[in-house]
């Protein structure tokens, strides 16, 4: 017989039981609708083993390598532990190494971890300083072997945790951060696939990761970023962005100013729509919207409505509310 | 609706499998709901804040009209939507899901014969989706 641990406790799962139905037996609350697998009410998480693939059926890519499955279509091959969405993993600690002023407005951060840590680059991680406030924030460089985690983090009129990382937080000190989360990140296959990336503000943070990992994974298709901003002190490293474009010839940079920014050279107007209106069609293209919660529901919404497949639309909103995640 | 069994030409085929079975609902979600949030007359029921669960339920409407394995009963249907009759949901708003269901399977060249027999299906359903 096999055995499901959720947080403290272990159950046995009956033959022919799905995890669904162990857990509701035992009294673990656990969203669910259709119990056959199409409402995916009843999405959980495998902290171990792979799921089952039969229980991934019709999971973004994303969500499937992250061991997602469905609880009420899963009959366990093997033991498991598993979490719901929204559960916590284990935490790590990492400390300041550099912190690094990119306009008045954005701070590039970086953390170094001892403890080993999966993530994808464009996940997000909850960081927590000592006194207990805690903000997401989304990782902007691929992992490699040097154990760190670089951030963009845009300062909010009295945002309180953003004002502290400009303000206060210096390089020696010590952050908690979560697990990574979130389903916005590039996988390989899929090579020629056109990508549309679009972000504002420090949604730049998880694109920079994002385009990071297609173009060392030798991303053949056409790369389109679009990065927008009210105010110049919104876009940052524009340099850079143009410099990655004149190397890589699939790679394509826009830079938008939706206010007043006479003198500049950006293109004028909101990134969401320069991007949107500059093609026919998004049919068969692979498309990730960063930032702005309202930008990223209407680009959602815009990108679907031009052809793009479910799918095949990553999206982190950056919503401002701790709570409301 | 329990499990529907409807048969045709070939009695060991269901209309589900006629129809191609999973890899018919996934060729159809995209283009049902594109349907759906196209049309002013009836967006307005599809909250669009998540987008990816609602594409999910209306797979879960697909595979019920294709005949397709479903747990769905009627009280079940009448639950899902009761939200939506408290909104105003009625008759020419079901009217225009099933106009979308047909112009769905007709762009994937679905035989008339079979889209008749989806649509039945889904109009089978019409009573306990209004909350009559
Ligand atoms: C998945 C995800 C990823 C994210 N990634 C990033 C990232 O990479 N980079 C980044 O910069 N941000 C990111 N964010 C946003 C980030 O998590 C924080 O929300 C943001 O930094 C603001 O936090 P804060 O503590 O500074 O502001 P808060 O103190 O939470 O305040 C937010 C805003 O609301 C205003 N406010 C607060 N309380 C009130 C009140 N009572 N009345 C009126 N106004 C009020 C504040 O003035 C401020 O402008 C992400 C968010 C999510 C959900
Ligand atoms: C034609 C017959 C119909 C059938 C067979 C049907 C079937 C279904 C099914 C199976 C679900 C998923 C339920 C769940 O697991 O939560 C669902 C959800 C839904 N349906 Fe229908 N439906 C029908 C008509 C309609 C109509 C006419 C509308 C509105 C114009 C509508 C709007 C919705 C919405 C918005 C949801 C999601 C509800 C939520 O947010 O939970 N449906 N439907
Ligand atoms: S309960 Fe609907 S997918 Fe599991």
């Amino acid at each position: 017989m096999r055995s499901i641990t959720i947080g403290e406790s272990t159950f046995s799962c009956q033959p022919d039981e799905t995890v669904l139905e162990t857990l509701l037996r035992e009294n673990v609350k656990v969203p669910n609708g259709c119990r056959q697998g199409l409402c995916q009410a009843c999405l959980m998480r495998s902290l171990d083993n792979s799921p089952p693939a039969s229980a991934q059926v019709g999971l973004k890519d994303t969500l499937q390598k992250q061991k997602y499955f469905l609880a009420c279509v899963c009959r366990p091959e093997r033991n498991m532990t598993v979490a719901l969405p929204n559960q916590q993993g284990a935490s790590i600690e990492a400390g300041v190494i550099k912190k690094q002023r990119l306009t008045p407005d954005i701070i590039r951060l970086v953390l170094e971890y001892q403890t080993p840590f999966n993530f994808f680059a464009g996940q997000f991680v909850n960081l927590k300083r000592a006194d207990g406030l805690t903000r997401s924030y989304s990782i902007a460089n691929i992992p490699k072997n040097d154990n760190i985690l670089e951030f963009h983090i845009r300062r909010l009129p009295n945002g309180q945790f953003s004002s502290w990382v400009h303000d206060e937080l210096e390089p020696g000190a010590q952050l908690t951060l979560s697990e990574a989360q979130g389903s916005c990140h590039y996988l390989s296959g899929r090579a020629e696939q056109p990508l549309m990336l679009i972000g504002t503000g420090s949604g730049l943070a998880p694109l920079y990761g994002i385009l990071a990992d297609a173009l060392a994974q030798d991303h053949s298709g056409p790369i389109h970023l679009y990065h927008g901003s009210r105010d110049l002190n919104g876009l940052y490293f524009v340099e850079e962005m143009r410099e990655l474009a004149a190397e890589f010839d699939n790679f394509h940079y826009t830079s938008c100013v939706s206010g007043d920014a006479s003198e500049s050279d950006h293109v004028k107007g909101r990134a969401h729509d320069i991007a949107l209106s500059s093609i026919e069609t998004l049919k068969g293209w692979r498309v990730f919207l960063c930032g702005h919660p309202e930008m990223v529901n209407q680009s959602k919404r815009m990108a679907f409505m031009k052809g793009a497949s479910i799918a095949d639309i990553y999206a982190d909103a950056f919503h401002v509310m701790q709570d409301k995640k | 609706m329990s499990e529907s069994q409807e048969t045709t030409a070939s009695p060991d085929q269901t209309l589900y499998e006629k129809l191609g079975g999973e890899a018919a609902v996934n060729a159809a979600v995209d283009i049902f709901y594109r349907k759906v949030l196209g049309d002013y007359r009836i967006n307005r029921f599809f909250d669009n804040s998540d987008m990816e669960k609602q594409a999910a339920k209306q797979k879960a409407f697909l595979t019920m009209a294709f005949g397709g394995p479903n747990n769905y009963n009627g009280q079940d249907m009448r639950n899902a939507h009761a939200r939506l009759v408290k909104m105003g949901l009625n008759a020419s708003h079901f009217d225009a899901v099933m106009e979308h269901l047909g112009a769905t399977l007709t762009e994937l060249n679905v035989p008339a014969e079979l889209i008749g027999q989806a649509a039945a299906i889904a109009e089978s359903t019409r009573n306990d989706v209004l909350g009559k």
